[in-house]
Parts: C-alpha cells; sequence; structure tokens
C-alpha cells in the first residue's frame, strides 16, 4: 500500500513537472552527450520546472530528429551536410546553429621518442602508410608503430576527415578501443604514435602540431586549442529550429556563460575562447 | 486405500517432474535454434537486399577488388571509407594465424601433461595437477587478454625484439592458455578410460611403463586426443575477448607471424556496437556472425563425433 501510494505520488509530481514547466529535449552526438547531461543537471537546478532530457545516438541521428521535429536541440560534432541542409528545407525546418564548446585531438609518443613536433602533411603520411619509418620525420631509424581508434568513433572519422582527408587509414594502424588503450599502448611501445582527447594523456607526451611547414609548432592545451592555434580542433554545436526563444534561448545563453563554459571545462572539454562565445550568445 | 492414494500421487508427481526437466532440455535447444535463426536472417539481407548489393555482395567480400580505378586489385577492411571495402580476406588469415599459433603451443602441453597425469603421476600428485589445469579454463577470457595485453606483449617483445608489440604470436599464446584445459580434460579422460586389461596384457608381456603408455595406451586413446584438439580449435577460432585485447587488430594480408592481425570474433565485437542498424555494414557483421556459427558448429560437431566412436571402439574392446 505504502508502495503504491508512494509511486502514485511520484508520477503525479512528475507529470506536475512535465505539464507545469517547460519539456526539452536534447538529442545527437556520443562525443557532446556528457556534456550535455552536465549542463542539463545544472541547468534544472537553478530553474525549477524546467525537465530537460538527454540522448546520444550519433550526430546524424540528432540531426535526423531535429529535421523530424522530435527533438529541440539537436547536439552534433559536425556542421550539416548540403544534402541535410536541402533536406530541412523541403521539411520546413531553418536550422540555426551555435557553438557551444571546442573539442581538440592530441597525438600521443613515447616519452622517449626523439621527434617532438609533426606537421599535418607528416601525419598524414604516417597515418595513411606512406611515411613508415622515424627517420623521415627526423627520429631514429626504426619502424613506426601506428595505434588509432576502432572505425565507428567518432574520433575515428574525425581525424580521417580532417588529418587524412577523408583518405584510408594504413592497413598496418592497429585500433584499439578507447583513447586510454591507445594512451597505454604508446606509453609501452617507444616507436608507437597514436590519437585521441586531450584530457587522457598520462605517461606520453603531446607531440606538436605544425599546421603546414611554415607555421609554429603547437602543443595542445585548453589554452591552444581556446585561443584557436592548435590545428586539430573542432566546435560543436548545438543545433536549433529556427532562433531560439524563451526557455530554449535562456538555455543556450546560461550554457555559453561563463558558470556553462566552466562546466565544460570540468568535463574535460575546451571551454569556447569568450569574444566566441559572447558572438554567439543571443541578444 | 491410502495406498492407492499415495500411488496415483507420485505418479502425478513423477509425471510433472518428468515433464519439468524435458522443457527445459527443449528449452536449450529452441534457444539455440532461435539464435542461429535470428543471426541467420540478419545476414540474409546480403543477399536480397538491392541497396546493400549495391554497397557489398558475397563475391567483393571473397575476391580480390580493384577498390579505385586503376590500382592494382587488392584485399582490404575498410568499412568506414568512401569506398567502403569488406574483404574477408585479411580477417579470415588473421583467425587462422591466431589459432594455429594457440594450438602449436597448447597441443604439447595440453597432451603432455595429459599423458604425464594419466600415465606416471603418482595418485596425489594427479590429484593436484588435473584440478590446476582444469582451473584455467575457469578464468575469464578479459583477464587472459588483459595479462597478455601487458605483460606477455611486452616480455615477448623484449626477447624476440619484435617491431610489434601486439600481434598474432601473443594472442596466440595467449588463446592457447584458453584452449590448454579444453584438450588437457578431453585427452586425459580418453587415457584414463582405456581398460585396463589393456594395459596388464602389454605390461605381462614384458613391457615398460614407457612402452605400455606410448605403444599401448596412447594409439587407442587417440581419438580421443584428436577430438580435445579439434574442440580446442573450436574455442581458439570463436574466442573474442583474448585476441581482441592482445593481437593489435590491424587487418594485414602478410604471411608473418609476429605482425598485427584482426579476427572475425574481434572485428564483431570492436564495430557490431555503433553501426548503422540494417545497413550494409551491420548485415556483413551478421554475415560474419553466421559464418562463425558454422565454422565452430562444424568444428565441434567433428570433435564430438570423434568422442562417440572412441567410447565405442573402446567398450567393444572391452567386453
Amino acid at each position: 500500500m505504502k508502495k503504491t501510494l508512494f509511486l502514485l505520488t511520484a508520477t503525479l509530481v512528475i507529470a506536475g513537472f512535465v505539464i507545469a514547466g517547460t519539456n526539452i529535449t536534447i538529442k545527437g552526438s556520443d562525443t557532446l552527450i556528457r556534456l550535455g547531461q552536465r549542463w542539463a543537471e545544472e541547468y534544472m537546478k537553478i530553474n525549477n520546472g524546467v525537465v530537460i532530457q538527454v540522448a546520444g545516438g550519433g550526430s546524424g541521428t540528432g540531426i535526423a530528429a531535429l529535421l523530424n521535429g522530435t527533438t529541440d536541440i539537436c547536439e552534433s560534432s559536425r556542421d550539416m551536410k548540403e544534402k541535410e541542409y536541402s533536406q530541412a528545407k523541403d521539411k520546413g525546418v531553418t536550422p540555426y546553429r551555435v557553438s557551444v564548446a571546442l573539442d581538440g585531438i592530441a597525438v600521443f609518443l613515447n616519452e622517449k621518442n626523439k621527434v617532438q613536433e609533426l606537421s599535418i602533411a607528416q601525419l598524414k603520411g604516417i597515418y595513411t602508410g606512406a611515411i613508415t619509418n622515424w627517420k623521415e620525420v627526423g627520429g631514429n631509424d626504426a619502424r613506426i608503430i601506428i595505434y588509432g581508434r576502432e572505425n565507428n568513433s567518432g574520433t575515428y572519422v574525425y581525424f580521417k576527415e580532417e588529418v587524412l582527408g577523408n583518405e584510408d587509414y594504413s592497413e598496418y594502424t592497429q585500433t584499439l578501443p578507447g583513447t586510454a588503450a591507445v594512451v597505454n599502448a604508446v606509453s609501452k611501445d617507444v616507436n608507437g604514435i597514436g590519437y585521441g582527447g586531450i584530457a587522457w594523456a598520462k605517461g606520453v607526451k603531446y607531440a606538436a602540431i605544425k599546421k603546414d611547414d611554415a607555421s609554429p609548432a603547437v602543443v595542445p592545451s585548453v589554452e591552444t586549442v581556446s585561443g584557436g592555434s592548435y590545428p586539430i580542433s573542432r566546435e560543436l554545436y548545438w543545433f536549433f529550429n529556427g532562433k531560439p526563444t524563451g526557455q530554449l534561448k535562456d538555455l543556450v545563453n546560461w550554457a555559453l556563460s561563463e558558470a556553462g563554459q566552466k562546466i565544460a571545462e570540468e568535463v574535460d572539454y575546451i571551454p569556447l575562447p569568450r569574444e566566441r562565445a559572447n558572438e554567439m550568445t543571443i541578444e | 486405500m491410502i495406498e492407492l492414494e499415495f500411488k496415483r500421487k507420485s505418479k502425478l508427481r513423477e509425471f510433472l517432474g518428468e515433464k519439468f526437466i524435458s522443457i527445459n532440455a527443449y528449452a536449450a535447444l529452441i534457444g539455440i535454434l532461435l539464435i542461429f535463426v535470428f543471426i541467420f536472417k540478419e545476414a540474409l539481407p546480403i543477399f536480397t537486399d538491392e541497396e546493400i548489393r549495391d554497397e557489398v555482395t558475397v563475391e567483393r567480400m571473397i575476391f580480390k577488388q580493384e577498390f579505385y580505378e586503376g590500382r592494382e586489385p587488392k584485399f582490404s577492411w575498410q568499412p568506414n571509407s568512401d569506398v567502403p571495402k569488406y574483404s574477408l580476406y585479411p580477417l579470415f588469415l588473421g583467425t587462422i594465424k591466431a589459432a594455429i599459433i594457440a594450438m602449436l603451443f597448447s597441443v604439447p602441453l595440453g597432451v603432455g601433461a595429459a599423458i604425464y597425469s594419466s600415465q606416471f603421476a603418482g595418485k596425489r600428485m594427479r590429484e593436484i595437477i588435473k584440478p590446476v589445469i582444469e582451473m584455467l579454463a575457469a578464468i575469464p577470457s578479459v583477464v587472459l587478454g588483459f595479462f597478455a595485453l601487458m605483460l606477455l606483449a611486452t616480455f615477448l617483445q623484449n626477447v624476440i625484439g619484435l617491431t610489434f608489440r601486439l600481434n598474432a604470436l601473443n594472442a596466440g599464446i595467449a588463446l592457447g592458455l584458453a584452449v590448454i584445459p579444453i584438450i588437457f580434460t578431453v585427452a586425459e579422460d580418453a587415457m584414463t578410460s582405456v581398460p585396463k586389461s589393456l594395459r596388464d596384457a602389454a605390461i605381462a608381456l614384458g613391457a615398460n611403463p614407457w612402452q605400455v603408455s606410448l605403444t599401448m595406451v596412447f594409439p587407442a586413446a587417440m581419438p580421443g586426443i584428436a577430438a580435445g584438439v579439434v574442440l580446442g580449435f573450436g574455442r581458439a577460432i570463436g574466442e573474442t575477448m583474448i585476441v581482441l585485447m592482445a593481437s593489435g587488430n590491424a587487418a594485414i594480408v602478410s604471411a608473418s607471424f609476429v605482425e598485427s592481425i584482426r579476427t572475425f570474433s574481434a572485428t564483431i565485437a570492436a564495430e557490431l556496437a555503433e553501426v548503422v542498424f540494417g545497413g550494409a555494414h551491420y548485415t556483413v557483421l551478421f554475415f560474419i556472425g553466421s559464418l562463425l556459427f558454422v565454422f565452430t558448429f562444424l568444428i565441434n560437431l567433428s570433435g564430438d563425433l570423434i568422442l562417440m566412436k572412441l567410447k565405442e571402439k573402446l567398450q567393444g574392446k572391452s567386453n
């Protein structure tokens, strides 16, 4: 009896919230889901009556949901494709894009490796299999052992698009589950190289990355990614149907505020530079 | 009267008990059948769905393909590419390489241990050896994989001086550890069940223990040992976690045993979680699953058949 009563009250309370408050759904990128959830929790704490549901599924899933009108906010780690923009037009959806945080991909080397810096072109050579020896990029005469992520990881896809210019990875790329496994492998392998999120580097060193031969070599850090000088970084987006108003506008402006960006940094994302965040903030 | 009542009750109980037990047996059968049907159903679109056949066909999975115009035809496993490439050959090669090394490592050890334990070891020694080796089977494969990933790989690299830390040899040895208890148990059982009369006859003719076990017991138990090896091979083909962790998962076409490999089972484990439901990649993974299912089914079946033959033979002789 007690249990039934409790359940009944709980249902009523939840139903009450849903009816009385605003219900916001967020859906999309698995890269962004952790941040979306943290923002949702914090925002619900300071705004009684707002219920936010966050779901993953991938950027593509989120965009499809936005076009079908089944989500208010779509989280995406990439811009929408031409095809998706034209589909949106057909469905009467006008996508409104807001950058909400940054993400950087670090390249890991073993601590004992002589090589300190690599250019994007060299990285591409290494990962497509055109460069196979460390001496070709200023290191010892030793075979380069390449480690990467499994082929369905978002990081795999991003690195492939951004660094390899969409060419295939070398067949010698050893794929490991998770950035932590990649870091571990490189830390045990003097001739190893790997890539992954910045927050995961322990026991290995970052390669400084040059955009091209003329550019300075930059080591990834919150400052260099946020400042835009680190070349392998991307903006992460929220998409809305039309310019957000009311509660949605309040939510996105709060996420872009210093408090919101500080939460992003706490959960290992890279906050937007202040100007960029201000630029994104909706009047 | 009371007795009759009691009889009727116990009859009913017997009836229900029997039905309950047989339902359990059928449930397992039906379960396996349903899994079988499900896997094949998911793989079927590769033969029927036009959209998927545009991207991949069985023929393209088996033969060398000219993926880019003008470039040399080759085998390649790159399902997430502008031009998705689904050659099964690199994966097949990896699976076989790992299994071969596992067998080379585990057959001598497993069979040797079985001969010692069944023929030469004293009663107390045997009581220690048998359960300890069989305990190997109780180690979760993820633990064996972790051991190979962290310790064995470094050890092998330092001792042999290998270029690739994670490779077929490393994965194969770890797989072998999982296979040893299977071979040992089956082979040991086969050798201990050789009738004592055979052995006594050999001793009576003046054979020493070596001669008895090598010329008498070993040949008589040969089918059982073979069955153990076959069952172990089935395990080596299907085992997933160890190879996923210890092999490096690079789909390379080469004859080398010290380069990385990617096996069928590890490919399914690594990729299935995030593929588009019902898409070409998804279907291909289920096709691989079906292949594995058929492989291991046939291998295990032949192992069991050999064992059955052995039992008939030994019983026939001892009568």
